[in-house]
């Protein structure tokens, strides 16, 4: 699978995107934010409040409690700031 | 419907108005965001703009989808511009034509009001003091419920 970080989440983690298998066990957004936060000090931080994350699915907005699979691309974002 | 453009060049607003005008309706209304020349505390050097390419345009795109469903509209343009921004510089075009003034200032209106709270595009500032990212605004979701 593919996870995308964006803005001051992207600068936090290091990285625009990685590649990785989906871990054994975890199932959800949610489950997966969890075990990312463990990955490096950048990831807990920029994952610590997942109440202000926004998160997509294949570039679809998601919810933390949203089904994944190995194939998919999973974004994680704060809240846009476009216009 | 509709012509959604992400670009790091500018757009000619004359251009995208006479171009809306070949849909033969009576009415186009439009919208310009500029780059302004403050940010929150000390003078804005440069605005960045990063967006998640494919979902900026899947998400503008069903804005456009859902006013159509709601106005009459003859045809509808939204560019949105990335990378390094100065001072005045132009930031986003919304175009709407329709027979209707109502149904063109307000699908205008509403596709702006959804395009900040839904497109994934995130601003950076950057001043003397440095470059810092613009917080989201509570404003910017309570203007949408004035569309429920």
């Amino acid at each position: 699978m593919k996870i995308r970080y964006f803005a001051w989440m992207r600068e936090h983690t290091g990285v625009s995107s990685e590649d990785m298998r989906l871990p054994d066990g975890i199932e959800t957004v949610g489950q997966l934010a969890d075990y990312l936060k463990h990955t490096s000090e950048g990831h807990s931080i920029a994952l610590r409040n997942m109440k202000t994350v926004r998160v997509a699915i294949n570039r679809q907005y998601a919810q933390l409690d949203s089904t994944i699979s190995d194939s998919d691309e999973v974004a994680f974002f704060p809240p846009v700031t476009g216009g | 419907m509709g012509r959604v453009i992400v670009t790091e060049d500018d757009f000619d607003i004359g251009k995208e108005m006479d171009s809306l005008k070949q849909s033969g309706v009576g009415a186009i209304a439009s919208f310009v965001g500029i780059v302004r020349d403050y940010a929150e505390g000390p003078s804005l050097i440069a605005m960045t703009l990063e967006h998640y390419e494919g979902m900026t345009e899947q998400e503008i795109s069903n804005i456009i989808d859902i006013a159509c469903d709601r106005w009459p509209l003859a045809d509808v343009t939204v560019i949105h511009r990335i990378g390094r921004l100065l001072p005045h510089d132009n930031i986003v075009f919304v175009g709407t034509a329709s027979a209707h003034r109502e149904a063109a200032f307000e699908s205008a209106h509403f596709i702006m009001d959804y395009l900040k709270t839904k497109a994934p595009f995130w601003k950076q500032e950057e001043t003397e003091q440095g470059a810092s990212w613009v917080d989201a605004r509570e404003t910017d979701d309570t203007a949408l419920e004035k569309w429920r």
